[in-house]
Protein backbone atom coordinates (compact mmCIF):
# COMPACT_ATOMS: atom_id res chain seq x y z
CA UNK A 1 0.00 0.00 0.00
CA UNK A 2 2.67 2.18 0.64
CA UNK A 3 4.42 2.27 -2.77
CA UNK A 4 1.12 2.42 -4.45
CA UNK A 5 0.26 5.59 -1.86
CA UNK A 6 3.41 7.47 -2.71
CA UNK A 7 3.33 6.65 -6.53
CA UNK A 8 -0.35 8.39 -6.42
CA UNK A 9 1.09 11.13 -4.87
CA UNK A 10 4.12 11.38 -6.52
CA UNK A 11 2.62 11.29 -10.31
CA UNK A 12 -0.13 13.64 -9.11
CA UNK A 13 2.66 15.98 -7.60
CA UNK A 14 4.59 15.59 -10.93
CA UNK A 15 1.57 16.45 -13.39
CA UNK A 16 0.55 19.30 -10.90
CA UNK A 17 4.11 21.06 -11.77
CA UNK A 18 4.47 20.55 -15.15
CA UNK A 19 0.94 21.94 -15.74
CA UNK A 20 1.76 24.81 -13.04
CA UNK A 21 4.34 25.77 -15.44
CA UNK A 22 2.30 26.47 -18.73
CA UNK A 23 1.37 29.62 -19.84
CA UNK A 24 -2.14 29.50 -19.98
CA UNK A 25 -4.30 30.79 -16.74
CA UNK A 26 -6.74 27.42 -17.32
CA UNK A 27 -3.61 24.47 -16.68
CA UNK A 28 -2.07 26.54 -14.12
CA UNK A 29 -5.38 26.44 -12.01
CA UNK A 30 -5.27 22.55 -13.21
CA UNK A 31 -2.23 22.26 -11.84
CA UNK A 32 -2.50 23.83 -8.38
CA UNK A 33 -5.65 21.55 -7.99
CA UNK A 34 -3.43 18.36 -8.50
CA UNK A 35 -0.39 19.87 -6.67
CA UNK A 36 -3.39 20.28 -3.45
CA UNK A 37 -4.58 16.85 -3.92
CA UNK A 38 -1.06 15.65 -3.69
CA UNK A 39 -0.29 17.66 -0.50
CA UNK A 40 -3.59 16.67 1.29
CA UNK A 41 -2.90 13.15 0.12
CA UNK A 42 0.76 13.48 1.66
CA UNK A 43 -0.62 15.40 5.09
CA UNK A 44 -3.18 12.38 5.51
CA UNK A 45 -0.16 9.62 5.21
CA UNK A 46 1.95 11.39 7.90
CA UNK A 47 -0.09 9.70 10.88
CA UNK A 48 1.10 6.48 9.52
CA UNK A 49 -1.17 4.42 6.90
CA UNK A 50 -3.66 2.18 8.61
CA UNK A 51 -6.48 0.60 7.12
CA UNK A 52 -9.91 -0.77 9.58
CA UNK A 53 -8.33 2.06 12.42
CA UNK A 54 -11.03 4.80 13.14
CA UNK A 55 -9.68 8.00 15.02
CA UNK A 56 -11.27 6.91 17.96
CA UNK A 57 -10.28 5.37 21.01
CA UNK A 58 -11.59 2.04 21.97
CA UNK A 59 -13.24 1.52 18.18
CA UNK A 60 -10.78 -0.63 17.28
CA UNK A 61 -7.48 -2.42 18.18
CA UNK A 62 -5.00 0.88 17.34
CA UNK A 63 -6.73 3.78 17.00
CA UNK A 64 -5.67 6.03 14.18
CA UNK A 65 -3.97 9.08 14.59
CA UNK A 66 -6.78 11.77 14.74
CA UNK A 67 -4.40 15.39 14.47
CA UNK A 68 -3.56 14.80 10.22
CA UNK A 69 -7.17 13.87 10.01
CA UNK A 70 -8.20 16.92 11.08
CA UNK A 71 -5.03 19.42 9.37
CA UNK A 72 -6.06 17.70 5.97
CA UNK A 73 -10.06 18.67 6.67
CA UNK A 74 -8.77 22.18 7.46
CA UNK A 75 -6.19 21.94 4.62
CA UNK A 76 -9.39 20.84 1.96
CA UNK A 77 -11.50 23.81 3.14
CA UNK A 78 -8.09 26.58 2.54
CA UNK A 79 -7.32 24.67 -0.83
CA UNK A 80 -10.99 25.22 -2.03
CA UNK A 81 -11.33 28.69 -1.09
CA UNK A 82 -8.17 29.57 -2.62
CA UNK A 83 -9.16 27.53 -6.06
CA UNK A 84 -12.55 29.39 -6.41
CA UNK A 85 -10.69 32.26 -5.95
CA UNK A 86 -7.77 31.40 -8.45
CA UNK A 87 -10.71 30.41 -10.74
CA UNK A 88 -12.51 34.09 -10.23
CA UNK A 89 -9.50 35.71 -10.79
CA UNK A 90 -8.53 33.88 -14.21
CA UNK A 91 -11.32 35.03 -15.99
CA UNK A 92 -11.14 38.29 -14.72
CA UNK A 93 -7.98 38.59 -15.72
CA UNK A 94 -9.20 37.07 -19.21
CA UNK A 95 -11.54 40.56 -19.63
CA UNK A 96 -9.02 42.70 -18.46
CA UNK A 97 -5.88 41.29 -20.40
CA UNK A 98 -7.56 40.58 -23.60
CA UNK A 99 -6.57 37.08 -23.54
CA UNK A 100 -5.51 33.90 -20.79
CA UNK A 101 -1.67 34.01 -21.16
CA UNK A 102 -0.43 35.09 -17.43
CA UNK A 103 1.59 37.86 -18.67
CA UNK A 104 -0.77 39.26 -20.54
CA UNK A 105 0.42 38.83 -24.06
CA UNK A 106 -0.48 36.57 -26.57
CA UNK A 107 3.60 34.89 -26.39
CA UNK A 108 5.06 32.38 -28.96
CA UNK A 109 6.29 30.24 -25.69
CA UNK A 110 3.68 28.64 -24.04
CA UNK A 111 1.01 28.51 -26.58
CA UNK A 112 1.83 25.24 -28.13
CA UNK A 113 -1.17 22.93 -27.26
CA UNK B 1 -9.46 39.51 32.16
CA UNK B 2 -5.92 40.36 32.06
CA UNK B 3 -5.34 36.86 30.92
CA UNK B 4 -7.45 37.43 27.64
CA UNK B 5 -5.77 40.08 26.91
CA UNK B 6 -3.87 38.21 24.36
CA UNK B 7 -6.31 37.36 22.40
CA UNK B 8 -8.33 40.57 21.67
CA UNK B 9 -5.60 41.55 18.96
CA UNK B 10 -7.10 38.95 17.33
CA UNK B 11 -10.74 39.38 17.69
CA UNK B 12 -11.05 42.79 17.56
CA UNK B 13 -10.50 43.04 13.97
CA UNK B 14 -12.21 39.78 13.42
CA UNK B 15 -15.54 41.29 14.84
CA UNK B 16 -14.84 44.80 13.38
CA UNK B 17 -14.52 42.87 10.21
CA UNK B 18 -17.65 40.74 10.08
CA UNK B 19 -19.39 43.68 11.31
CA UNK B 20 -18.23 45.49 8.52
CA UNK B 21 -18.88 42.88 5.52
CA UNK B 22 -22.13 42.37 6.97
CA UNK B 23 -23.55 45.53 7.17
CA UNK B 24 -23.21 45.74 3.53
CA UNK B 25 -24.11 48.95 1.81
CA UNK B 26 -24.11 51.50 4.30
CA UNK B 27 -22.17 55.11 3.83
CA UNK B 28 -18.65 55.02 3.66
CA UNK B 29 -18.06 57.93 5.99
CA UNK B 30 -19.71 54.91 8.61
CA UNK B 31 -17.53 52.36 7.16
CA UNK B 32 -14.39 54.82 8.04
CA UNK B 33 -15.38 55.96 11.39
CA UNK B 34 -15.89 52.29 12.63
CA UNK B 35 -12.54 51.03 11.23
CA UNK B 36 -10.54 53.92 12.09
CA UNK B 37 -11.74 53.64 15.75
CA UNK B 38 -11.56 49.51 16.18
CA UNK B 39 -7.64 50.49 14.65
CA UNK B 40 -7.11 52.97 17.15
CA UNK B 41 -8.28 50.03 19.99
CA UNK B 42 -5.74 47.81 18.22
CA UNK B 43 -2.87 50.36 19.24
CA UNK B 44 -4.00 50.96 22.51
CA UNK B 45 -4.30 47.43 23.00
CA UNK B 46 -1.27 46.27 21.43
CA UNK B 47 0.64 49.54 23.72
CA UNK B 48 -0.83 48.07 26.82
CA UNK B 49 0.70 44.37 25.61
CA UNK B 50 4.11 45.83 24.93
CA UNK B 51 3.67 47.10 29.06
CA UNK B 52 2.43 43.98 29.49
CA UNK B 53 4.98 41.97 27.88
CA UNK B 54 7.86 43.91 29.35
CA UNK B 55 9.07 41.31 31.58
CA UNK B 56 11.10 37.53 31.07
CA UNK B 57 7.71 36.06 31.56
CA UNK B 58 6.39 34.16 28.41
CA UNK B 59 2.63 35.08 28.18
CA UNK B 60 0.82 31.85 27.15
CA UNK B 61 -3.05 32.02 26.37
CA UNK B 62 -4.52 28.35 25.83
CA UNK B 63 -7.58 28.44 23.48
CA UNK B 64 -10.48 26.89 24.37
CA UNK B 65 -8.78 25.50 27.81
CA UNK B 66 -6.57 23.06 25.78
CA UNK B 67 -3.33 22.31 27.28
CA UNK B 68 -0.57 22.92 25.66
CA UNK B 69 1.28 20.72 23.42
CA UNK B 70 -2.21 19.39 22.80
CA UNK B 71 -4.37 22.56 22.08
CA UNK B 72 -3.41 25.47 20.29
CA UNK B 73 -1.68 28.43 22.62
CA UNK B 74 -0.84 31.85 21.68
CA UNK B 75 1.99 33.15 22.68
CA UNK B 76 3.31 36.74 23.92
CA UNK B 77 6.84 37.88 24.25
CA UNK B 78 8.22 41.14 23.85
CA UNK B 79 9.53 40.09 20.05
CA UNK B 80 5.60 39.28 19.54
CA UNK B 81 4.38 41.67 21.05
CA UNK B 82 6.60 44.42 19.09
CA UNK B 83 5.44 42.82 16.08
CA UNK B 84 1.83 43.52 17.22
CA UNK B 85 2.50 46.89 18.14
CA UNK B 86 4.11 47.97 14.80
CA UNK B 87 1.66 46.44 12.41
CA UNK B 88 -1.27 48.73 14.65
CA UNK B 89 0.83 51.58 14.11
CA UNK B 90 1.29 51.07 10.85
CA UNK B 91 -2.07 49.92 9.84
CA UNK B 92 -3.40 53.43 11.90
CA UNK B 93 -1.67 54.94 9.42
CA UNK B 94 -2.88 53.18 6.24
CA UNK B 95 -6.14 53.59 7.19
CA UNK B 96 -5.88 57.81 7.34
CA UNK B 97 -5.14 57.55 4.39
CA UNK B 98 -6.88 55.34 2.79
CA UNK B 99 -10.08 57.27 4.45
CA UNK B 100 -8.80 60.69 2.19
CA UNK B 101 -10.59 58.34 -0.86
CA UNK B 102 -8.81 55.72 -1.62
CA UNK B 103 -10.78 53.30 -0.40
CA UNK B 104 -14.35 53.97 -1.97
CA UNK B 105 -12.46 52.62 -5.60
CA UNK B 106 -13.91 49.11 -4.99
CA UNK B 107 -16.28 47.58 -2.41
CA UNK B 108 -15.88 46.31 1.23
CA UNK B 109 -12.30 47.94 1.56
CA UNK B 110 -12.31 48.56 5.26
CA UNK B 111 -13.72 45.15 6.15
CA UNK B 112 -11.19 43.60 3.92
CA UNK B 113 -8.02 45.76 5.63
CA UNK B 114 -9.54 44.66 8.98
CA UNK B 115 -9.35 40.77 8.07
CA UNK B 116 -5.41 41.32 6.73
CA UNK B 117 -4.92 42.87 10.51
CA UNK B 118 -6.60 39.73 12.17
CA UNK B 119 -4.50 37.21 9.67
CA UNK B 120 -1.16 39.52 10.95
CA UNK B 121 -1.75 39.64 14.69
CA UNK B 122 -2.66 36.24 14.64
CA UNK B 123 0.83 34.86 13.05
CA UNK B 124 2.74 37.21 15.21
CA UNK B 125 0.88 35.99 18.08
CA UNK B 126 0.32 31.95 17.39
CA UNK B 127 2.42 29.55 19.20
CA UNK B 128 1.49 26.50 17.17
CA UNK B 129 3.06 25.77 13.30
CA UNK B 130 -0.12 24.86 11.71
CA UNK B 131 -2.22 27.33 13.13
CA UNK B 132 0.79 29.74 11.93
CA UNK B 133 -0.47 28.63 8.33
CA UNK B 134 -3.91 29.32 8.65
CA UNK B 135 -3.20 32.65 9.58
CA UNK B 136 -0.66 32.90 6.89
CA UNK B 137 -3.53 31.87 4.26
CA UNK B 138 -6.14 34.22 6.00
CA UNK B 139 -3.87 37.42 5.46
CA UNK B 140 -3.13 36.10 1.87
CA UNK B 141 -5.98 35.88 0.78
CA UNK B 142 -6.82 39.34 2.37
CA UNK B 143 -3.79 40.89 0.31
CA UNK B 144 -4.93 39.65 -2.84
CA UNK B 145 -7.92 41.15 -2.55
CA UNK B 146 -6.84 44.35 -1.32
CA UNK B 147 -4.05 44.28 -4.06
CA UNK B 148 -6.94 43.60 -6.36
CA UNK B 149 -8.54 46.76 -5.06
CA UNK B 150 -9.97 48.91 -7.55
CA UNK B 151 -8.62 47.03 -10.36
CA UNK B 152 -6.70 47.86 -13.31
CA UNK B 153 -4.59 45.75 -15.86
CA UNK B 154 -1.38 46.42 -14.07
CA UNK B 155 -2.79 45.24 -10.97
CA UNK B 156 -4.47 42.10 -12.17
CA UNK B 157 -1.65 40.83 -13.95
CA UNK B 158 0.59 41.44 -11.15
CA UNK B 159 -1.86 40.19 -8.59
CA UNK B 160 -1.89 37.22 -10.72
CA UNK B 161 1.50 36.24 -10.42
CA UNK B 162 1.60 37.15 -6.81
CA UNK B 163 -1.61 34.64 -5.82
CA UNK B 164 -0.03 31.69 -8.08
CA UNK B 165 3.31 32.26 -6.53
CA UNK B 166 1.66 32.21 -3.03
CA UNK B 167 -0.60 28.91 -3.55
CA UNK B 168 2.56 27.16 -4.75
CA UNK B 169 4.04 28.59 -1.59
CA UNK B 170 1.36 27.48 0.47
CA UNK B 171 1.58 23.98 -0.89
CA UNK B 172 5.13 23.45 0.09
CA UNK B 173 4.33 24.61 3.59
CA UNK B 174 1.85 22.13 4.38
CA UNK B 175 4.33 19.23 2.54
CA UNK B 176 7.19 20.83 5.08
CA UNK B 177 4.69 20.87 8.19
CA UNK B 178 3.31 17.08 7.48
CA UNK B 179 7.06 15.81 7.35
CA UNK B 180 7.92 17.97 10.76
CA UNK B 181 4.69 16.39 12.15
CA UNK B 182 5.51 12.64 10.71
CA UNK B 183 9.19 13.09 12.35
CA UNK B 184 8.37 14.70 15.55
CA UNK B 185 4.69 14.21 16.42
CA UNK B 186 4.17 17.61 17.27
CA UNK B 187 3.07 21.15 15.63
CA UNK B 188 3.50 23.23 18.71
CA UNK B 189 6.74 25.20 18.21
CA UNK B 190 8.40 25.11 21.44
CA UNK B 191 7.08 21.34 22.23
CA UNK B 192 9.05 20.57 18.55
CA UNK B 193 12.16 22.01 19.11
CA UNK B 194 12.16 20.34 22.77
CA UNK B 195 11.59 16.80 20.78
CA UNK B 196 13.96 17.59 17.92
CA UNK B 197 16.71 18.68 20.50
CA UNK B 198 16.02 14.94 22.01
CA UNK B 199 16.10 13.60 18.77
CA UNK B 200 18.20 10.53 17.80
CA UNK B 201 20.31 10.52 14.04
CA UNK B 202 17.61 8.14 12.16
CA UNK B 203 15.07 10.95 12.00
CA UNK B 204 17.66 14.03 11.92
CA UNK B 205 17.43 13.84 7.93
CA UNK B 206 13.63 14.00 7.87
CA UNK B 207 13.57 17.01 9.88
CA UNK B 208 16.73 19.11 8.18
CA UNK B 209 14.02 18.74 4.55
CA UNK B 210 10.89 19.61 6.73
CA UNK B 211 12.94 22.89 7.85
CA UNK B 212 14.57 23.68 4.54
CA UNK B 213 11.09 23.14 3.07
CA UNK B 214 10.03 25.91 5.69
CA UNK B 215 12.71 28.03 5.36
CA UNK B 216 11.89 28.50 1.62
CA UNK B 217 8.48 28.75 2.01
CA UNK B 218 9.27 31.64 4.69
CA UNK B 219 11.87 33.36 2.14
CA UNK B 220 9.49 33.35 -0.78
CA UNK B 221 7.03 35.71 1.85
CA UNK B 222 10.04 37.67 3.01
CA UNK B 223 11.70 37.72 -0.34
CA UNK B 224 15.01 36.98 -0.31
CA UNK B 225 17.03 36.20 -3.77
CA UNK B 226 15.97 33.77 -5.81
CA UNK B 227 12.56 34.29 -4.78
CA UNK B 228 11.86 37.95 -4.67
CA UNK B 229 11.37 38.79 -8.37
CA UNK B 230 7.34 39.09 -7.71
CA UNK B 231 7.83 41.81 -5.15
CA UNK B 232 8.59 45.23 -7.47
CA UNK B 233 5.62 44.68 -9.68
CA UNK B 234 3.17 43.79 -7.19
CA UNK B 235 3.90 46.55 -4.72
CA UNK B 236 4.32 49.47 -7.05
CA UNK B 237 0.68 48.01 -8.79
CA UNK B 238 -0.98 48.08 -5.37
CA UNK B 239 -2.96 50.70 -3.98
CA UNK B 240 -0.70 53.39 -2.07
CA UNK B 241 -2.37 52.51 1.50
CA UNK B 242 -2.02 48.77 0.86
CA UNK B 243 1.50 49.06 -0.60
CA UNK B 244 2.36 50.63 2.36
CA UNK B 245 0.40 47.67 4.78
CA UNK B 246 2.14 45.83 2.60
CA UNK B 247 5.93 46.81 3.97
CA UNK B 248 5.01 44.43 6.89
CA UNK B 249 4.55 42.05 4.96
CA UNK B 250 8.03 40.88 4.09
CA UNK B 251 8.55 41.01 7.83
CA UNK B 252 6.13 38.25 8.79
CA UNK B 253 8.08 35.58 6.57
CA UNK B 254 11.22 37.77 8.24
CA UNK B 255 9.48 36.86 11.64
CA UNK B 256 7.67 33.45 11.15
CA UNK B 257 12.16 32.53 10.23
CA UNK B 258 13.37 34.22 13.07
CA UNK B 259 10.89 32.01 14.96
CA UNK B 260 11.61 28.49 13.42
CA UNK B 261 15.54 29.56 13.54
CA UNK B 262 15.74 30.71 17.10
CA UNK B 263 12.98 28.52 18.69
CA UNK B 264 12.44 25.26 16.98
CA UNK B 265 15.62 24.50 14.60
CA UNK B 266 18.37 25.95 16.96
CA UNK B 267 19.48 22.57 18.30
CA UNK B 268 19.16 20.88 14.84
CA UNK B 269 21.92 19.65 12.43
CA UNK B 270 19.76 22.16 9.80
CA UNK B 271 20.34 25.01 11.64
CA UNK B 272 24.02 25.82 9.59
CA UNK B 273 22.13 25.59 6.06
CA UNK B 274 19.57 28.07 7.44
CA UNK B 275 22.14 30.69 8.69
CA UNK B 276 24.18 30.25 5.49
CA UNK B 277 21.15 30.76 3.20
CA UNK B 278 20.01 33.35 5.44
CA UNK B 279 23.89 35.34 5.30
CA UNK B 280 24.39 34.31 1.70
CA UNK B 281 20.81 35.44 0.34
CA UNK B 282 20.30 38.04 2.25
CA UNK B 283 23.98 39.89 0.86
CA UNK B 284 22.74 38.97 -2.83
CA UNK B 285 19.17 40.21 -2.34
CA UNK B 286 20.96 43.44 -0.79
CA UNK B 287 23.11 43.89 -3.94
CA UNK B 288 20.47 43.20 -6.53
CA UNK B 289 18.10 45.05 -4.79
CA UNK B 290 20.78 48.20 -4.86
CA UNK B 291 20.83 47.96 -8.49
CA UNK B 292 17.43 47.66 -8.72
CA UNK B 293 17.27 50.95 -7.10
CA UNK B 294 19.35 52.42 -9.04
CA UNK B 295 17.41 51.12 -12.31
CA UNK B 296 14.05 51.99 -11.44
CA UNK B 297 12.20 54.53 -13.68
CA UNK B 298 9.06 55.03 -11.88
CA UNK B 299 9.41 56.44 -7.75
CA UNK B 300 6.74 52.97 -6.63
CA UNK B 301 9.29 50.91 -8.22
CA UNK B 302 12.03 52.50 -6.33
CA UNK B 303 10.54 52.13 -3.36
CA UNK B 304 9.45 49.07 -3.76
CA UNK B 305 13.32 48.00 -4.57
CA UNK B 306 14.19 49.69 -1.10
CA UNK B 307 11.81 47.58 0.62
CA UNK B 308 14.23 44.80 -0.78
CA UNK B 309 17.00 46.42 0.34
CA UNK B 310 15.95 46.28 4.26
CA UNK B 311 14.66 42.70 3.42
CA UNK B 312 18.11 41.81 2.28
CA UNK B 313 20.02 44.09 5.57
CA UNK B 314 17.43 42.25 7.82
CA UNK B 315 18.32 38.69 6.33
CA UNK B 316 21.90 38.99 6.61
CA UNK B 317 21.20 40.34 10.50
CA UNK B 318 19.20 37.27 10.86
CA UNK B 319 22.20 34.93 9.10
CA UNK B 320 24.19 35.48 11.42
CA UNK B 321 23.17 32.88 13.51
CA UNK B 322 23.92 35.70 16.62
CA UNK B 323 22.65 37.38 19.85
CA UNK B 324 23.71 40.81 18.76
CA UNK B 325 22.70 40.42 15.24
CA UNK B 326 18.94 39.57 15.95
CA UNK B 327 18.87 42.20 18.45
CA UNK B 328 20.12 44.82 15.74
CA UNK B 329 17.82 43.93 12.84
CA UNK B 330 15.34 43.89 15.46
CA UNK B 331 15.70 47.29 16.44
CA UNK B 332 15.95 48.27 12.30
CA UNK B 333 13.04 46.57 11.37
CA UNK B 334 10.67 48.83 13.59
CA UNK B 335 12.44 51.66 11.38
CA UNK B 336 12.69 50.75 7.85
CA UNK B 337 9.37 49.17 8.05
CA UNK B 338 7.01 52.82 9.30
CA UNK B 339 9.82 54.05 6.31
CA UNK B 340 9.06 52.12 3.71
CA UNK B 341 4.87 52.32 4.43
CA UNK B 342 5.44 56.58 4.42
CA UNK B 343 7.53 56.56 1.50
CA UNK B 344 4.96 54.72 -0.65
CA UNK B 345 2.06 56.94 1.10
CA UNK B 346 4.49 59.97 -0.24
CA UNK B 347 4.97 58.91 -3.82
CA UNK B 348 1.43 58.44 -4.10
CA UNK B 349 0.64 61.90 -3.00
CA UNK B 350 3.82 63.35 -5.01
CA UNK B 351 1.98 61.82 -7.96
CA UNK B 352 -1.36 63.19 -7.97
CA UNK B 353 0.28 66.33 -7.81
CA UNK B 354 1.93 65.69 -11.27
CA UNK B 355 -0.81 65.15 -13.58
CA UNK B 356 -0.41 62.66 -16.43
CA UNK B 357 3.53 62.10 -15.74
CA UNK B 358 2.49 60.35 -12.00
CA UNK B 359 4.88 58.51 -10.23
CA UNK B 360 7.43 58.15 -13.53
CA UNK B 361 10.74 59.69 -13.19
CA UNK B 362 10.57 62.27 -15.97
CA UNK B 363 10.13 65.85 -16.46
CA UNK B 364 6.52 67.09 -15.85
CA UNK B 365 5.04 69.78 -14.50
CA UNK B 366 5.27 71.79 -11.56
CA UNK B 367 3.99 69.75 -8.19
CA UNK B 368 1.57 72.61 -6.19
CA UNK B 369 3.64 72.13 -2.77
CA UNK B 370 7.45 71.91 -3.77
CA UNK B 371 8.65 72.84 0.26
CA UNK B 372 6.11 70.27 1.64
CA UNK B 373 6.39 67.23 -0.26
CA UNK B 374 9.90 67.30 -0.90
CA UNK B 375 11.28 68.24 2.56
CA UNK B 376 8.91 65.22 3.76
CA UNK B 377 10.65 63.44 0.61
CA UNK B 378 13.96 64.33 1.49
CA UNK B 379 13.57 63.33 5.58
CA UNK B 380 11.98 60.21 4.30
CA UNK B 381 15.23 59.23 2.02
CA UNK B 382 17.48 60.35 4.93
CA UNK B 383 16.32 57.70 7.12
CA UNK B 384 16.08 55.49 4.41
CA UNK B 385 19.12 55.79 3.63
CA UNK B 386 20.10 55.77 7.43
CA UNK B 387 22.10 59.08 7.58
CA UNK B 388 23.15 60.05 11.30
CA UNK B 389 20.62 62.38 12.75
CA UNK B 390 18.02 59.61 12.53
CA UNK B 391 16.69 56.55 13.85
CA UNK B 392 18.25 54.21 10.53
CA UNK B 393 22.18 55.57 11.50
CA UNK B 394 22.32 53.59 14.74
CA UNK B 395 20.30 50.29 13.76
CA UNK B 396 22.85 49.95 10.57
CA UNK B 397 25.38 50.89 12.94
CA UNK B 398 24.58 48.11 15.02
CA UNK B 399 24.27 45.31 12.74
CA UNK B 400 27.71 45.95 11.52
CA UNK B 401 28.96 46.09 14.90
CA UNK B 402 27.08 42.79 14.96
CA UNK B 403 28.77 41.21 12.10
CA UNK B 404 32.24 41.96 13.10
CA UNK B 405 31.35 40.17 17.02
CA UNK B 406 29.81 37.29 14.88
CA UNK B 407 32.76 37.22 12.92
CA UNK B 408 31.01 36.62 9.49
CA UNK B 409 33.44 38.83 7.85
Amino acid sequence: MELLFSLVIGVLSASGIYLLLRGRTFSIIVGLALLSYAVNLFLVSTGGLHTHSAAVIGASAAPADPLPQALVLTAIVIGFAMSAFMVILAIRARAELGNDHVDGKQGEEGSTR
Amino acid sequence: MSQHLLVFPILLPMLTALGLLLMGQVPTTLQRRISIISTALLVVLSGVLLVHANSDIINIYNLGNWQAPFGIVLVLDRLSALMVALTAVLALGCILFASAGDDGRGSNFHGIFQLQLLGLNGAFLTGDLFNLFVFFEILLLASYALLMHGGGKARIGAGLHYVVLNLVGSALFIIALGILYGATGTLNMADMGYRIAQMDEANAALVTAGALLLTVVFSLKAAILPLYFWLPSTYASAPAPVAALFAIMTKVGLYALLRVQTLVFSESPAIVYIDNWLWWGGLATLLLAGIGVLAARDLRTLVAYLVLVSVGTLMSGAGMGHISGTGALLYYLVHTTLIAGALFLLAELIGLQRGKAGTRLVRARKIHQPALLGGMFLVGAVAMAGLPPLAGALGKLLLMQAADSAQRL
